[in-house]
């Protein structure tokens, strides 16, 4: 019961950054931005966020730089993909590439520093709930952000009028215009989300899961929410589903190791991304869900007034 | 208020001034990060692009670092010209060098003529199996092929860490992780004695001219031209969009994995976790940058080739972090794309709303 509790608790952590980023991405997509640029901007908010943190000896300031970082970064990615109409695909690509390079230079200075995290903090009362209280309220304050924002997310698109006008825009663009809304203007709004959001899953992974900066520290978790979010179907609480599955197969080479399974830890770190594949072949025995549930207008760029 | 207006045809003119503007643009940004680094942004600029390349030696190593981005981005090219978004020349580069290692490995003590094509085809085929992959996952399963090759790259660099890590492990290194010494037989030839230039530069360039073939000469190409402008079209034509990918991956994982096994049996000669500084995905900006045409590509790829040796310059000379090399590559593709976008459109003067003036009127009559 206990290694239950504690692999459970280590899948949810290892899943936090998947679930943040990718539901930045989700609100991003479904406004018809496919933003390839995860894990440039999950490098620029790790390291951002590291490094103000180290700076400034607060924490609540590395998460906010780390979140203006994304950002900052998504925003030059909308100028190129939304107000120039670039190819989404070649703007996240350079995105990426640009991150990969900018958070490599930015951290030069400070590899090998350390800080302290962010360290557990139990919730009266809700963790007192057996097992899940342990799993889901015995954790560090960005995890329970997480959970926040799955929440906050799912009821934006589910009950409020914004998530209506969010999935006009990327449903049908055209339609949307003609009804009075800024397309341009939502898909800023939702790009800077997703750029916010992945800064604050790079955070994640520089003051909370291992709190030091890295190169490329992300190890590609940005693309793993970007298939996730594919993998959901654009929804929400299918994410959240996702997340944690893709947390648990970051993690067994742990849990093998641990009962005394003698398997390379370089092959077993390749698990994550089968996973991924495997779950996208999965995704294409039912390509007809994937139709129905893609945001229509998703990766073609608008230009008003045509 | 500024205006995009698409233009009528596309800018022939912008579509070759854009790299060349977007390198203005990268240098210009240097000098402005030099002198907010306190540093002389003139002398940074000189470590930078010109020192590393003004004798032989840095020349070789310039063609050096060429062969390998060279490689990689003509058979990313053949990829995009189909739109075929193929992100794995790391991954098929990272199998070639693993793949070409494993029968290396097994003929140190051999001698003969034969060795060096059995280990380089070793390299290729492991290139074009792991480029199958995506391949057949593409048309076969309709997988995404930026995330499956994604994966892909991440996986196989993690079949390479195993294999220095055990099986390749060379038993008398220090417990190093890196294979054993290949045999001489093994060896890339020099192309200038004296300097680490080796037969790999003439592969890539062979690798240009052939894409240039393909794309201006041969049905193939042709077909890979039009399923990458439209599909519709190409499908009306009868062109397989299937066949066509397979050969697009396995060309693009033919090149990346020969530059793979060119750059084990070339300057390496052993097989290291660190035998790619990200050729494969450098390749990406050089394709972009060389606008998908063979030209092109071998002059972005001396251009991407001069940023790897101008940051470990800066880095002796300047004490400037390495990292320099991949913000450059980043800042390029970036200006580049937003310089592309006036390939398409213009900027004009929006007209303003209320009462035009007749200047306006006859501009727009003009426009139209």
């Amino acid at each position: 019961m206990e290694l239950l509790i504690n692999v459970l608790a280590a899948t949810v952590v290892a899943g936090t950054p998947l679930l943040l980023a990718a539901l930045g991405e989700l609100i991003c997509e479904r406004s018809g931005v496919l933003n390839l640029g995860q894990e440039g901007m999950m490098l620029m908010g790790a390291v951002a966020g590291f490094v103000a943190t180290l700076t400034s000896g607060s924490l609540v300031v590395g998460v906010a730089a780390a979140i203006l970082a994304g950002i900052a970064m998504s925003l030059l990615f909308a100028f190129m993909a939304v107000t120039l109409a670039a190819n989404q695909y070649a703007a996240g690509l350079a995105l990426t590439i640009f991150g990969i390079g900018l958070s490599a230079f930015v951290g030069a200075g400070f590899v090998g520093e350390s800080i302290d995290g962010f360290s557990r903090v139990a919730i009266p009362l809700l963790s007192d709930i057996p097992l899940i209280g342990r799993v889901l309220f015995d954790q560090d304050p960005l995890v329970y952000m997480s959970l926040v924002a799955f929440v906050a997310v799912w009821v934006f698109l589910r009950h409020t009028r914004g998530g209506l006008l969010l999935r006009a825009v990327g449903e049908d663009p055209e339609a949307a215009n003609a009804n009075g809304l800024k397309v341009l203007v939502v898909r800023y709004l939702a790009v800077a989300f997703g750029g916010g959001m992945a800064g604050l899953a790079g955070a994640y992974l520089s003051l909370a899961y291992t709190p030091m900066w890295t190169e490329n520290m992300t190890a590609g978790r940005g693309w793993i929410a970007l298939a996730l979010v594919v993998f959901a179907t654009w929804r929400p609480e299918r994410v959240v589903l996702g997340a944690y599955l893709f947390g648990a197969a970051s993690i067994l080479h742990l849990v093998l190791q641990g009962l005394g399974w003698n398997i390379s830890t370089e092959l077993l770190a390749m698990l994550p991304y089968v996973v991924t594949i495997l779950m996208l072949v999965l995704l294409s025995f039912n390509p007809a869900r994937t139709r129905l549930n893609t945001p229509l207008s998703l990766g073609q760029p608008y230009r008003p007034g045509r | 208020m500024l205006l995009l207006e698409r233009r009528p045809v596309d800018s022939t003119l912008m579509r070759w001034t854009s790299p060349v503007l977007a390198l203005v643009l990268t240098v210009i940004t240097g000098f402005v990060l030099f002198m907010a680094m306190g540093k002389d942004p003139v002398e940074g600029l000189t470590f930078f692009f010109i020192t590393p390349v003004s004798d032989l030696i840095g020349l070789a190593e310039l063609g050096l670092k060429m062969a390998p981005l060279l490689l990689c981005a003509a058979g990313l090219t053949v990829c995009y010209r189909a739109k075929l978004w193929n992100i794995g020349a790391e991954g098929h580069f990272l199998m070639g060098a693993l793949g070409a290692s494993v029968v290396a490995v097994q003929l140190v003590d051999v001698s003969g003529f034969w060795v060096l094509p059995v280990v380089l085809v070793a390299g290729i085929v492991a290139g074009m199996l792991w480029a199958a992959i995506a391949a057949g996952l593409k048309t076969h399963l309709n997988c995404n092929e930026i995330l499956t090759t994604i994966m892909l790259n991440y996986i196989a660099l993690n079949l390479l860490l195993y294999a220095v890590h055990g099986p390749l492990k060379d038993p008398y290194g220090f417990g190093f992780p890196q294979s054993v010494m290949f045999g001489d037989a093994a060896l890339l030839p020099d192309l200038i004695p004296g300097t680490r230039l080796h037969l790999g530069l003439a592969f890539g360039l062979l690798a240009a001219v052939s894409v240039w073939v393909l794309f201006a000469r041969s049905f193939i190409g042709f077909q890979l031209n039009v399923v990458g402008q439209d599909q519709r079209a190409a499908a009306f034509a009868g062109f397989s969009a299937r066949r066509l990918t397979w050969f697009a991956f396995l060309v693009g994982g033919a090149t990346a994995g020969l530059a793979g096994a060119s750059e084990v049996t070339g300057p390496i000669g052993q097989l290291v976790p660190q035998v790619s500084p990200g050729y494969g995905y450098t390749a990406i900006i050089v394709v972009f940058l060389g606008r998908m045409h063979a030209l092109g590509i071998i002059a972005a790829s001396a251009l991407l080739a001069l940023t790897f040796i101008g940051g470990e310059m800066l880095q002796i000379a300047m004490n400037m972090p390495k990292a320099i090399t991949g913000l450059f590559q980043g800042l390029l593709l970036f200006y580049l794309l937003t310089c592309d976008a006036f390939i398409h459109y213009r900027i004009r003067l929006k007209q303003p709303a209320i009462k035009p003036t007749p200047k306006a009127v006859t501009a727009a009559t003009q426009e139209s």
